[in-house]
């Protein structure tokens, strides 16, 4: 068991890479605080695509974090900033995409595979063993295979 | 049986259609939000020592169709789509204002001063704040506004592609009222 506990120790210290180390402002309320951080990771940096703003020390994302967390210590709601960013960069925002008309082949097209599959298995598994149409052995190919297994002995 | 011997063909080409479609779209390219709202509410400084700065108020000029442009100094595309300002700045019925985003205006000003100034008006978005009321995600980029309203935004450097869009746009956005 010695043996594991450098890496445990290793894996331990990548722990932190993912809490927010770069913001010298943080929110002095640490229930506030960690309202402004929850709403974070759920906005996109959009000048990086596929980080939250709380993982990117982009410009811009440095901005929306002060941003979302002057609005928290103003008393807005988790709606009202979330509907502020989305008034000015539409949901590309948001990295988990809302469910409407335009996305709801991305919520649903995984669901509906999943049926279409599952159509398919159900048929393959329920289908009747195709009836043996392989005639019984005539007395003559009996006494044949006899001999032949005896001949392989 | 003729058709169930072709279905996974069929398959293949549905998946093949859907892949080059998918695949050449451009994931970079953000829809913007704010086509065909009013324009955000502000009024920024000048650079120093030029001009009265630029204010939303600004933007509702019914004669013109107003073309709003985010740059900086130490912006390289902006370099690369300055002759294209130039043009812009120079045609009929059009006014171009500029907005210096996140950039000391003494930069600015030696920006313009060595490539020309495009600009009617210029305001000053030091921390850029006003930016992000526009959508805005980096520089260059640049609205098309009619009455208020924007109409058109564009991400990225102006190149010749993209001019023409945009001379299109302004000459239908100038017809519309007529």
């Amino acid at each position: 068991m010695r043996f594991l506990l450098i890496p445990i120790f290793l894996m331990a210290l990548t722990l932190n890479s993912a809490a927010i180390g770069v913001d010298k402002k943080r929110l002095k309320d640490p229930v506030l605080e960690a309202r402004a951080q929850q709403i974070m990771t759920q906005l996109r940096c959009l000048v990086c695509q596929n980080q939250s703003i709380v993982e990117s020390d982009a410009g811009l994302a440095v901005d929306l974090r002060a941003i979302v967390r002057e609005q928290v210590l103003a008393g807005q709601t988790d709606s009202q900033i979330i509907d502020f960013m989305t008034s000015r960069y539409g949901d590309w925002v948001l990295l988990k995409p809302p469910f409407k008309a335009a996305t709801a082949l991305l919520w649903l097209g995984p669901i509906f595979l999943l049926l279409i599959g599952g159509f398919f298995v159900f048929r393959y598994v329920r289908q009747k063993p195709v009836a043996s149409t392989v005639e019984p052995l005539s007395p003559e190919e009996e006494k044949r295979l006899k001999h032949i297994l005896r001949d392989n002995k | 049986m003729l058709f169930k011997r072709f279905l996974p063909l069929f398959i293949f080409a549905g998946i093949f259609v859907a892949f080059v479609v998918g695949l050449s779209l451009n994931p970079r390219e953000i829809p913007s939000a704010l086509i065909n709202k009013a324009a955000p509410e502000f009024s920024l400084p000048p650079l120093q020592g030029d001009g009265i700065g630029l204010a939303s108020t600004d933007l509702s000029n019914p004669d013109h169709i107003i073309i709003v442009n985010f740059f900086a100094s130490w912006c390289g595309p902006c370099r690369i789509e300055h002759p294209a300002l130039e043009a812009l700045g120079q045609m009929e019925g059009v006014k171009l204002f500029g907005i210096a985003y996140k950039d000391k205006p003494a930069h600015s000003l030696s920006f313009l001063k060595s490539l020309g100034n495009p600009y009617a008006k210029i305001g000053t978005d030091l921390k850029g704040r006003s930016a992000i009321d526009w959508g805005v995600t980096g520089t260059p980029e640049t609205f098309i506004l009619k009455d208020g309203v924007i109409r058109y935004q564009h991400i990225g450097p102006i190149h010749d592609v993209q001019m023409a869009e945009i001379l299109a746009i302004v000459t239908e956005l100038q017809q519309e009222g007529q």
